[in-house]
């Protein structure tokens, strides 16, 4: 069954939380993953890996350039697991 | 009227690797050093990359120079004579000039004239492809004693102000003599390449653009994140695959030495892996740079070194890079 929103974004902070430390509280849909929670391109990378995994979805590398915030990440993995 | 069969040749069934040799460049060059025109700091190299500092070879010292070192060390360290070497393979991405091959050059250097010799491009791969071919044509009985050698001098083909890849660069040789042994000394390799993401990570130009003015001096880019999630995840499934065809566990392992493109890298790759804590892994990236094809055998003499105690041990190192180029297997270390 497919995930709410509010419940890939609550997975998404897990796995943010796991690979940079930062708060899962400070990951809303509205931060940008570079320039609000300074998250770089190789913890980027793994938490889209680790994310795949999660929510049984594919995210192309070519995708991932376009997820600037958190919240274009989980309306992504909300419409590709539909 | 009946004419005589060929004879085909037949070697020795097991190999392993007898002796190593490393050469690094001579300048140390700290982050410091080169920060400016990257607009970066010592802080976010280290946070992002791990490298500390990385060894670059002087202008008069040249790749074929550093493969010579190497060279030599491995052969005096494997105990043969260098006459006794018939073989000398160099995996190479930055030779400066396309023929003759450095190989000739350093086999006739070492004393090995007039050994079979020749210089191929696997990119990363290369010291891994290096030893996958010197083991099967000794095994063949094509060869008696190799010498394998992965020799860089990147700095010639970096940008300054490039923020993809040319800071991590450094410049090196790591050298291993291979030759006939008792028991079973290099498991099969597992290899292959990746061409349609060969515009990943390569040259920014061809020297024909360069000579017609239609692009600066060609240098080292690569789409860092890309390559990152290939070297990790996809490069995790080859090196499993490694140590199935071997016939081993992680938990035989006593070092794991993979090509060292950045410490991210390792240690994701470490991770992937569920390395026992028992095995020791290379890290040489931190003050050596990655130096392409060299970093293997490089960071195994530097392991060998500091942990003599790993002699004897099966150590699974893995190549990947442009190409997508990847080798990997398990071997003894000598």
């Amino acid at each position: 069954m497919a995930l709410s929103t509010e419940e890939v974004l609550a997975g998404l902070a897990e796995l943010v939380n796991d690979e940079t430390g930062i708060a899962a509280d400070q990951v809303a849909l509205e931060k940008s993953f570079t320039d609000d929670l300074d998250i770089d391109s190789i913890s980027m990378m793994t938490i889209v890996v680790n994310a795949e995994e999660k929510f049984d979805v594919k995210i192309p590398d070519d995708e991932v350039k376009n997820l600037k915030t958190v919240g274009d990440a989980v309306s992504f993995i909300v419409s590709a697991q539909a | 009227m009946t004419r005589p069969q060929l004879r085909q040749s037949t070697g020795v069934p097991f190999t392993r690797i007898l002796g190593m040799g490393a050469a690094r460049g001579d300048l140390v060059v700290p982050n410091s050093e080169i920060i400016e025109p990257i607009n970066s700091s010592d802080e976010w190299i280290q946070q992002r990359t791990g490298v500390i500092t990385r060894h670059r070879a002087s202008a008069d010292v040249l790749a074929i120079d550093l493969a010579t070192e190497a060279a030599m060390e491995a052969v005096a360290n494997a105990g043969i004579e260098p006459s006794q070497v018939d073989l000398v393979i160099i995996a190479t991405i930055s030779n400066v000039q396309q023929t003759p091959s450095m190989a000739t050059v350093v086999a006739d250097r070492i004393g090995a004239n007039p050994a079979a010799a020749y210089d191929f491009n696997a990119a990363c791969a290369g010291y891994a492809y290096a030893v996958a071919q010197a083991d099967a044509l000794i095994r063949a009985g094509a060869a008696h004693y190799a010498v394998v050698v992965g020799a860089e001098k990147l700095s010639d083909i970096i940008d300054p102000t490039d923020r993809s890849i040319s800071f991590l660069l450094g410049d090196g040789a790591g050298a291993a003599v291979i030759g006939p042994s008792e028991y079973p000394g290099i498991a099969a390799t597992v290899w292959g390449s990746d061409g349609a993401n060969a515009d990943k990570v390569g040259m920014n130009a061809t020297l024909i653009e360069y000579r017609d003015g239609k692009a600066p001096w060609p240098t080292l880019r690569q789409e860092g994140p890309s390559v990152f999630r290939w070297a990790v995840w996809e490069m995790a499934k080859v090196a499993r695959e490694a140590l199935e065809v071997a016939g081993i566990t992680a938990d035989d392992l006593a070092a794991f030495i993979p090509h060292q493109a950045n410490m991210r890298i390792v240690d994701e790759f470490a991770k992937q892996l569920k390395l026992p804590e028992s095995v020791i892994i290379a890290r040489d990236i931190a003050t050596t740079g990655n130096t392409s094809a060299a970093s293997i055998p490089l960071a195994a003499h530097r392991l060998l070194q500091e942990n003599p105690q790993l002699s004897g041990g099966y150590a699974l190192q893995i190549g990947f890079g442009a190409g997508l180029a990847f080798g990997a297997q398990v071997v003894v270390l000598p």
